[in-house]
């Protein structure tokens, strides 16, 4: 089997998997990483035990420094009932990593956090072959803003450019790709310019490679306003974002299920891609944490599968395995929302 | 291309997608869809006005342009920059970053205008909604013209493909439909562009020319749309308005009638949008008949001599030019109001002068911010809290603040001069700590104390811990600033104060940002700085804060305010307990707080055992009364002697002052009261983990029995307990413990009496009120004995009321049935030793002390003894202290109920 053959056959399993059930997708990695209270000599592992600069909070570095707990992650969130894992890699780019002065591991932080994930994919689905599990790479935000100025009194001025996070995005999706993940997330976009130069780095590494992997994409309404940080509307960030074949589109982050409800209705209703969602678990309290239950949660979930809102349903910020495990129980017994152009002879993936 | 869907996708009654852009904002055109203005005055090649104004890089002028096309109703903005002498390509970088800030603009999608693709590509890159690219088409051939598209496509664009091919611009019907139906053939088949998204500029040319091959340029046009409408699905048509008037220019009236009766007729044909000046356009059925009828004709080329007849006409119509219409209203309201809406709408048009109005109104300039600017964004605020304004538009509004408070700033500084104040301006620091890229927030809090001539130093976003406390050290800061948006900020927050605790640098500490708050500051840092904190809510709190902040007498009382404050709401939050985890009596005790025992810090009494003051002189206690508590008993609240100066209850407390001070000088001078105090010294050692032993002169052995906090502590927070402060018995070390008794109620019955029988009640509990704050002062008078007399280890004490109030001394009273000691089975203990029957007290069977005026307690004279709350203990530890103290667990329970973290 070519790789070609090898991924357009993943992808249709996939796809085949998201026409018969809202697929779930795993919870909170940091949410997961905090509880093991990681010290920064754990956070070095022996590789970085001299490097010159302070590494605790690198949570993608684990992966090399700590496989094995991030392995324990996504295994058990696929315990929890699970479908997709989401790779280690939310902050894996040049632009993101210079916090901790280390660019020069991006490809390997990229390739290894997919290995992890789909080591632990496969044990599963070899398991249960019957419920396939699949690996999608992380493809964070970054920590600039292709659309805003930093600087009140320049607002022409930008702190980073399209091609710079094109250029960033298409090394971490080589890597990601490498590492043999099934599809990307393009996700917690707040800056729809910033997504779209992602879109663009995954358009040119197709064209590499000579076939494409499903694209999910998942934005971040910030706040009451129901706007993303850079000031869209879901409906523009919708608009924004179409021009690529999309295997899903959805929200994620800053809110909890119950707020982010009536802009995941806005996607619903205007996208012809399969819709997906994982909020928050509620809103943080004064001190920053999430303390909103498995159950609490998970009842504000059933209003999205009551209004068939969603393809793809998981947890972002404050979610554990439990939340995932409430969220997959209750979604069993529900059909995916319904696409009616989603029909049996179209690739979800056009070939570009 | 239709299908069945059960969703409606928008698909129109046709079968087409709608067409769909975006700029912060979705815009859809359907064939139900009314025409598209485009603005298209931000075009260097169709307005000299903008071309001079980018050429003269007044960027801010031409941003008005934009938001006067937004405002007269364009719904897409075209921008051009092609003009030979421009750097066509960086000016169009520049102004569509520019738009992007100004969301009243860009809140519409933008049509990037350009002859040359690498232009287009540059202001593609710097977009983040679905634009429209204007234009591309074959006149490089095929092979450029798909590689263009898939570019397009792939940075998520509409297209306008010109009707202009490898020989030419169409200007026959049959070239134009050639070309338009080779490129969509092209362009659907090849570069699988959406059909919904290509858009044809069929070309408009000028006609009234005089020209002859001019006649059929309209029409030609009008046909040609008609054409494309029917025969290539999905695509829509576009065109530059403006030009088929070109002939008439210097006549706006002519000109304005054309544009309107062209796109009518075009409209009628399928022309989706257009390049049209909105504000300068005249509505159809407006034209005058005769000029309407003069138009048609040389637009539908229906006389020979229609060129002719419409110029003759047209002279009379020079000169006469339309006013435009804008919302000016704003512009009648008083100045206070016209600052608030320059403000809210980020209008820095006539900010300068609204502010110099303004400021001729005060007295001072910095009433002027401090009045209508702040008010204004305090409404600015408002609205971004409540989800009515968005982030950008707040950006806007800061920068109409800056620049009022930049016209202001000479005025600041010349009454300053004048004023000769030459107080030195404080210096602070601000931050967006590491990890937070949001600084909003910070920026205003910048401006808005830099207007208050505060000297700051900004450190901008994402600064890590080191380099703001080496900054704050360099640079001698006098206070730091903290700010983030997001939830991991205030973990960082937490941990910059541990470093300024860590590295010993005591400078008040400002923390601010969205998702901080006044409780987790005081619950979550505040206990882990030793220094000042204080949270700010929003920027207009921050000035009268940061002035408090850098004034050094001003700060100690903020600092014991806030000290207060944050204490209560830190023991609220810590009581509500639901959450709250308990350690084991076992991992508590491990967790104990280990002090170091040495000649340092542990001093043998000069005079050791027990001894009795017959007679306190009440005119030595009234120097030590603490009248805050006062007030509160008569539900005045506030620090004294500030309470006196209180808007609300000022008034009535200064009436209650005086009444107190007339009848304390009858106390003192009639001798109405008398206070009397005993206390004792003892060798003592701790034994077990919680017990103390005591030993008389006369060598009796007697017991103190402590209790040990036992909720889970922040890291390296001990549990403590009041017996952590003696040494224990394996130290080698001698230690000591004291306890005594005082009461200044003695004679207070009869005078009280006297009043009760009298109906007086006022007056009755003014007695107990005074009674009781003689008792306390009494105790503190005896502290203060003990200290640097009896005991002996503070010789050279010499505090003023006021810090003996604030705890400043060494070593510490606690009092049985307060917080670090709930239990009062301990007074028994504590009179059993002292015979304090010996000064008129005595126990009631509630463990009450009678005269009520007293207060018992213990002495710890370890200098790190400390006041602390116990919270709520376990069973296991009630158990443990039932049996010390050889009772049954009920009656354990029973006293310590308050502070069980069990139910009974």
């Amino acid at each position: 089997m070519t790789q070609k053959e090898h991924f357009n056959a993943r992808g249709q399993v996939f796809a085949e998997a998201a026409r018969k059930r809202i697929l779930v997708l795993d919870g909170a990695m940091g949410t997961m990483i905090q509880a093991y209270k990681f010290t920064e000599a754990d956070y070095r592992g022996k590789r970085f035990r001299d490097f010159p600069h302070d590494l605790k909070g690198n949570n993608d570095l684990l992966s090399l420094t700590q496989g094995e707990k991030i392995k324990e992650i996504h295994a058990a969130y696929l315990e929890a009932g699970a479908d997709i894992l989401e790779t280690n890699t939310f902050n894996s780019t040049r632009i993101s990593m210079a916090d901790y002065h280390m660019e020069d591991l991006v490809p390997e932080l990229n390739e290894e956090a997919a290995r992890l994930a789909r080591s632990v994919a496969d044990e599963f689905t070899t398991r249960e072959p019957e419920k396939p599990r699949f690996v999608i790479g992380s493809m964070g935000p970054t920590n600039k803003t292709a659309s805003l100025s930093p600087d009140v009194n320049n607002p022409g001025y930008r702190a980073i450019d399209f091609d710079t996070l094109k250029a960033n995005y298409l090394e971490q999706a080589q890597a990601l790709v490498k590492g043999g993940v099934d599809g990307l997330l393009i996700e917690t976009v707040f800056d729809t310019l910033n997504a779209k130069a992602a879109l663009f780095a995954c358009m040119e590494l197709f064209d590499e490679l000579g076939y494409p992997l499903p694209i999910l994409v998942s934005g971040t309404i910030t706040d009451a306003s129901g706007r993303t940080l850079s000031g869209q509307t879901a409906e523009a960030f919708l608009i924004s974002l179409s021009h690529a074949p999309l295997f899903s589109i959805g929200l994620n982050c800053a809110l909890g299920a119950a707020q982010l409800r009536p802009y995941l209705q806005t996607l619903s209703r205007e996208s012809e891609f399969l819709i997906s969602a994982h909020p928050n678990a509620g809103l943080p309290n004064a001190f920053g944490d999430y303390d909103q239950s498995p159950q609490e949660m998970a009842a504000q979930i059933k209003e999205y599968l009551d209004l068939n809102l969603v393809n793809i349903i998981g947890g972002c910020c404050g979610t554990t395995p439990e939340h995932i495990r409430e969220i997959a129980e209750m979604a069993k017994d529900y059909t995916p929302r319904a696409l009616g152009n989603l029909s049996n002879d179209e690739p979800l993936v056009d070939s570009l | 291309m239709t299908k069945t869907t059960t969703h409606d996708h928008g698909l129109s009654s046709s079968g087409h997608k709608p067409m769909r852009l975006s700029g912060l904002e979705s815009l859809k055109l359907t064939p139900a869809s009314n025409f598209v203005n485009v603005g298209e005055r931000t075009n260097v090649t169709g307005s000299r006005k903008f071309l001079r104004l980018i050429k003269n890089d007044q960027y801010n002028e031409a941003l008005e342009v934009a938001r006067e096309q937004v405002e007269g109703g364009a719904q897409i903005i075209d921008v051009n920059m092609d003009e030979g002498m421009l750097d066509g390509q960086a000016a169009m970088v520049k102004f569509l970053n520019l738009m992007a800030a100004e969301p009243d603009i860009s809140r519409v999608p933008v049509m990037i205008d350009s002859s040359k693709f690498e232009i287009i590509e540059a202001g593609l890159k710097c977009v983040q909604g679905k634009a429209v690219v204007n234009s591309i088409s074959l006149k490089g051939g095929e092979e450029e013209f798909i590689r263009q598209a898939t570019l397009v496509k792939r940075y998520g664009a509409a297209v306008i493909v010109m009707a202009f091919d490898e020989d030419g611009q169409a200007d026959t019907l049959e070239r134009r439909i050639e070309i338009c139906a080779r490129s969509y053939k092209i362009l659907t088949e090849q570069v699988h562009f959406p059909q919904e998204d290509i858009i044809f500029d069929p070309n408009i040319f000028p006609v009234g020319t005089g020209i002859e091959e001019h006649r059929r340029n309209a029409v030609d046009f009008f046909e040609a749309t008609a054409w494309i409408k029917k025969n290539l699905p999905g695509a829509k048509v576009s065109g530059g308005v403006s030009n088929v008037s070109f002939s008439f220019r210097g006549n706006q009236p002519v000109r304005e009638a054309m544009h309107a009766a062209f796109l009518y007729h075009a409209i009628q044909k399928g022309m989706d949008m257009g390049i049209v000046n909105p504000t300068l356009l005249e509505v159809y059925e407006e034209i005058p008949k005769d000029l309407l009828e003069r138009v048609e004709d040389v637009l539908l080329d229906r006389r020979e001599d229609a060129t002719e007849r419409l110029l003759d006409f047209a002279e009379s119509f020079k000169g006469t030019t339309k006013t435009q219409v804008k919302d000016t209203a704003w512009r009648e309201e008083p100045v206070t109001k016209r600052i608030e809406h320059a403000l809210v709408k980020g209008i820095v048009d006539h900010i300068e002068d609204d502010v110099e109005e303004a400021r001729k109104d005060f007295t001072q300039t910095l009433e002027v911010i401090e009045g209508p600017l702040m008010d204004g964004m305090n409404v600015v605020g408002d609205l971004f809290g409540s989800g009515k304004m968005f982030l950008p538009q707040v950006v806007k509004s800061a920068r109409v603040m800056k620049k009022a408070v930049a016209y202001l700033e000479p005025y600041l500084e010349a009454e300053k001069a004048a004023a000769q104040d030459h107080s030195k301006k404080g210096k602070i620091l601000l931050a967006t700590v590491k990890g937070d890229v949001h600084d909003i927030g910070k920026n205003i809090v910048g401006v808005v104390l830099a207007c208050n001539n505060f000297d700051i130093v900004d450190l901008g976003v994402m600064v890590p811990s080191e380099k703001i406390l080496e900054t704050a050290v360099k640079e001698e800061v006098d206070v730091i600033g903290l700010s983030g948006l997001i939830t991991p900020s205030l973990d960082e927050m937490i941990f910059v104060a541990q470093e300024m605790e860590r590295q010993n640098i005591r400078l008040p500490l400002m923390i601010g940002g969205a998702t901080t708050s006044r409780a987790h500051t005081a619950v979550k840092i505040f206990p882990e700085y030793s220094g000042l904190v204080v949270h700010v809510n929003d920027a207009s709190r921050s000035v009268p804060v940061a002035q408090t902040l850098a004034s050094k007498n001003a700060r100690a009382a903020l600092a014991e305010k806030v000290k207060e404050e944050y204490t209560k709401l830190r023991e609220g939050y810590l009581n509500k307990g639901s959450k709250k985890e308990y350690l084991s009596l076992e991992q508590a005790r491990a967790n104990a707080l280990k002090l170091e025992f040495s000649p340092a810090t542990v001093q043998a009494p000069d005079q050791l055992g027990v001894q009795i003051i017959e007679e306190v002189d009440l005119a030595e206690l009234r120097n030590y009364i603490d009248w805050t508590p006062f007030f509160q008993t008569w539900q005045l609240h506030g620090k004294f002697p500030r309470i006196l100066e209180d808007k609300v209850v000022g008034e009535e407390a200064t009436k209650l002052f005086e009444d107190a001070q007339a009848m304390l000088e009858d106390i003192v001078v009639n001798r109405k009261l008398t206070a009397k105090a005993v206390f004792g010294l003892f060798k003592a050692q701790r034994s077990g983990a919680d017990d103390i032993i005591g030993e008389t002169p006369d060598g009796q052995e007697f017991t103190f029995r402590t209790l040990r906090q036992q909720g889970k502590k922040a890291k390296q927070a001990p549990n403590l307990a009041l017996a952590d402060f003696i040494a224990p018995a394996e130290s080698g070390v001698q230690d000591y413990v004291g306890c005594f008794a005082v009461t200044a109620g003695i004679g207070l019955e009869k005078i009280t009496e006297a009043y009760e029988a009298a109906h007086d009640d006022y007056n009755s509990i003014l007695a107990k009120a005074l009674a009781d704050r003689l008792a306390e002062a009494c105790a503190e008078w005896l502290h203060e004995q003990v200290r640097k007399k009896y005991w002996g280890y503070e010789k050279e004490e010499n505090l003023s009321n006021d810090e003996l109030i604030k705890e400043k001394y060494r070593g510490i009273r606690p009092a049985p049935g307060y917080p670090a000691c709930p239990d009062h089975q301990e007074k028994p203990t504590i009179f059993e030793i002292l015979q304090a029957e010996r000064i008129g007290l005595k126990l009631t069977e509630s463990l009450a002390m009678y005269p009520a005026a007293a207060v018992s307690g213990y002495y710890f004279a370890h200098p790190q003894s400390k006041y602390f709350g116990l919270g709520k203990i376990a069973k296991d530890q009630v158990q443990d202290y039932a049996q010390r103290k050889g009772q049954e667990l009920a009656q354990a329970e029973k006293w310590l109920n308050p502070n069980l973290n069990y139910e009974l």
